[in-house]
């Protein structure tokens, strides 16, 4: 009897998992319709798409670079999302977080070991962006104002002030001497750069090529990411254990358990003595410092400098939202659905220049990956709802939708 | 006195583009508050008006009839509308998200066709300015002063204004409205009654997406007459904001729009007569005015009371 209850509980869980996976399925069906009706093979669209972004080393090592600020942004909207407030916001908070990084790199120069630059450079970045996601929060708290719009609002304003700084008292000085005017900011110095894989490879000693070791296929190309040089920088291991820090903190930490609890059902909260408001500044808070960190790391590890906001933010505040639902709203989650979303990125990129198909199509599908996975957690609901007679899972599951639906305005 | 005529001629001029801008967001807020008076907060506003946009503009490149066009976009926004309808209503989902969703969906399709489709940006001759001529050599348009502020605007500019009574007089005085404010502020009470609540909100979505897709079609052919990739750029997310300014009223609509768009002129003019104000600041105030105005107090009552509720028969 045990069991056969066991085996369906762990059926159960497979369907849960399978169905946003078949709605991720149905998205991209629906896009190779629209390649059809383009007169493009969907077939080779994809297969282009799906070779460049884990084909090969610089097509994975880019799918990793571009999976860094997917899941630190994807982290802040589990948060926020978890303690029932949606946070529409990151876009502007990665370019606070950004800029304010850049402000601080260039003001240390060499004056520091690039160690306390790095360090003092993530922990602006987080600042800013925390202070970004609190204005928010504390609006939602205390004065009842729908924080989707606020924060969308406060995207624009992140935007224009990226602007201004960047053609005025940010602007790099070698801009103004040529005249071109270009809004960027100057090069930090190189002692501020995220080490890359490859420079953790030569100090731990693999100084070959993966030719030279006569390395084949797949292994080669790992290898290649690993050791060989490319973008890939460490921040992406930064972002994995942000991820376990953030499952720590929500799921074994009693700060974590109270804002879960808010998310979940805010009067029953507050009946049992927890801050409601104090809990929703912190997640939207702490939401945005992971934006920031997404700005920061995206300034510290890739860009080296700051330039165009909206090409900083790269519509990362988005995808961020479609990695985390795809993650189910768990951190650990997260870790594997921005790296597939990365590679999304890549492979459209690559797409755009093997068929000539304009990246804009991965912006549909993303929509509708968002659309159709929602839409799927219906049926999670209803499943679960059909167990109620069955003993209660752990309270570690139950992803679907916290209440924020009953409050949100 | 010449400084005196200057501002005379500017501040005309921040009134005319007021009513002209306040269009697009009219159309989409109005519509936006029929949904969300039936209790659903449609976030997708944006993607639509792009689609609307787009379908529009192509139509008339294509046939050169704006009426066509105009046909298009309100084709193109019910069927975006029925799209939310299916996902927020018959499967419940978060609305925030699932109009975030709809609005990516928007923006990557129209630049997808855009780009397939046109490729350049391109004009057309939408709908022309009217000039009321009530005889062959007599406009109302050359009237000195109020000719060129009230009688110079696209038929477009003047459906906007005139949806302000018609909705009022709809969600007030119909038993069409009746049933979309009961939908949202006490859908079990309407349920009760015998009225289909789903019924009811997938007809208000889809009412409210199709002027959407008119508010995107009111920028690409009437008032700008081009296409461009994100051409709306968070428009429709103001136009959300614009319901809440207004209080889920068409009359707060019409004051928060007319408001927004005049704070939007005065930055253009701002830039224009270059003042010391940089432009990048300059574009950010609306913004920053529209959360404060969010943060103002006074309306909160007039919130529908079932607004991003999911309403399901047995469960409540």
């Amino acid at each position: 009897m045990d069991k056969q209850r066991a085996n369906r509980s762990i059926l159960d869980k497979l369907i849960d998992i399978a169905l946003p996976l078949v709605a991720v399925l149905a998205a991209f069906l629906v896009g190779a319709v629209i390649l059809y009706l383009q007169g493009v093979s969907p077939l080779e669209a994809y297969r282009a798409m799906i070779l460049g972004a884990f084909g090969n080393k610089n097509g994975l090592a880019d799918t990793l670079v571009k999976s860094i600020p997917l899941m630190l942004v994807g982290l802040g909207i589990v948060i926020a999302f978890r303690g029932g407030a949606i946070n529409i916001g990151a876009e502007g908070q990665l370019i606070v977080g950004a800029l304010f990084t850049t402000f601080v790199g260039l003001q240390m120069g060499d004056k520091a070991p690039g160690v306390v630059g790095i360090v003092l450079g993530l922990m602006a970045g987080a600042l800013m962006g925390a202070i970004w996601g609190a204005i928010p929060g504390l609006l939602k708290a205390y004065l009842d104002v729908n924080e989707i719009l606020t924060t969308i609002m406060m995207n624009v304003i992140a935007i224009q002030i990226g602007y201004f700084l960047l053609r005025g008292p940010m602007i790099d000085p070698a801009e103004l001497a040529a005249g071109t005017n270009i809004p960027h900011s100057a090069r930090l110095v190189k002692s501020l750069d995220l080490p890359r894989f490859t420079d953790v490879a030569k100090a731990l000693g693999f100084t070959e090529t993966a030719k030279q070791l006569e390395l084949e296929g797949f292994a080669a190309q790992v290898y290649g990411v690993l050791v060989e040089p490319t973008r890939l920088h460490i921040g992406f291991f930064f972002a994995v254990i942000m991820a376990i820090l953030v499952y720590i903190f929500l799921w074994r930490t009693t700060i974590g358990y109270r804002v879960r609890a808010v998310g979940l059902n805010r009067h029953a909260s507050r009946y049992a003595g927890i801050s409601v408001e104090r809990m929703l500044v912190l997640s939207m808070t702490s939401s945005g410092m992971f934006a920031g960190l997404a700005g920061a790391v995206e300034i510290l590890g890739l860009h080296h400098r700051m330039f165009e906001p909206t090409s900083v933010s790269a519509g990362y505040g988005f995808t961020g939202i479609v990695a985390a639902l795809f993650g189910n709203l768990h951190p650990l989650g997260v870790i594997p659905s921005s790296i597939l979303f990365g590679g999304l990125l890549v492979g459209g990129d690559k797409m755009q220049r093997a068929m000539q198909v304009p990246q804009a199509l991965i912006g549909a599908i993303l929509g509708l990956v968002v659309l159709f996975v929602i839409s799927t957690d219906y049926f999670v609901r209803k499943r679960r709802d059909r167990r109620v007679a069955a003993p209660p899972s752990d309270e570690q599951e139950a992803p679907a939708t916290p209440a924020t639906t009953s409050e949100a305005a | 006195m010449s400084e005196n005529l200057t501002a005379a001629v500017i501040l005309l001029g921040i009134i005319h583009s007021g009513i002209r801008l306040a269009t697009p967001y009219l159309y989409a807020a109005l519509g936006e508050t029929i949904a969300q008076r039936s209790g659903v907060l449609n976030l997708g506003v944006d993607g639509i008006m792009l689609m609307g946009a787009f379908s529009s503009f192509y139509v008339v490149f294509k046939t050169e009839n704006p009426w066509l066009g105009l046909l298009a976009a309100i084709v193109v926004g019910m069927g975006m509308g029925l799209l939310m309808s299916v996902v927020s209503i018959t499967f419940q989902a978060e609305q925030g998200i699932s109009g975030i969703g709809l609005y990516m969906f928007g923006l990557g399709l129209s630049s997808l066709l855009f780009k397939t489709m046109l490729g350049t940006v391109e004009g057309v001759q939408g709908f022309s300015e009217l000039r009321f001529c009530l005889t062959d050599s007599f406009c109302l348009a050359d009237v000195p002063v109020v000719g060129k502020v009230l009688f110079s605007h696209s038929l477009l500019t003047y459906g906007a204004f005139a949806l302000v009574p018609i909705l009022l007089w709809v969600l007030n005085k119909t038993t069409w409205g009746l049933k979309i404010r009961a939908a949202g502020q006490n859908p079990e009470a309407a349920d009760s009654l015998g009225v289909s609540v789903a019924a009811v909100r997938y007809a208000s979505v889809t009412f409210g997406s199709m002027l959407a897709g008119v508010a995107g079609a009111s920028l690409s052919i009437s008032l700008l007459n081009i296409f461009q990739e994100n051409m709306t750029n968070g428009m429709g997310f103001i136009a959300v904001a614009l319901v809440y300014f207004g209080s889920w009223s068409p009359l707060g609509v019409l004051v928060g729009a007319l408001l927004f768009s005049s704070v939007n002129a005065l930055q253009l003019w701002v830039q224009v007569l270059d003042l010391n104000i940089p432009s990048d600041v300059a574009v950010m105030l609306p913004y920053l005015l529209t959360i404060i105005a969010l943060a103002l107090p006074f309306r909160r009552a007039a919130q529908p009371a079932a607004l991003t509720k999911p309403f399901s028969r047995g469960e409540n």
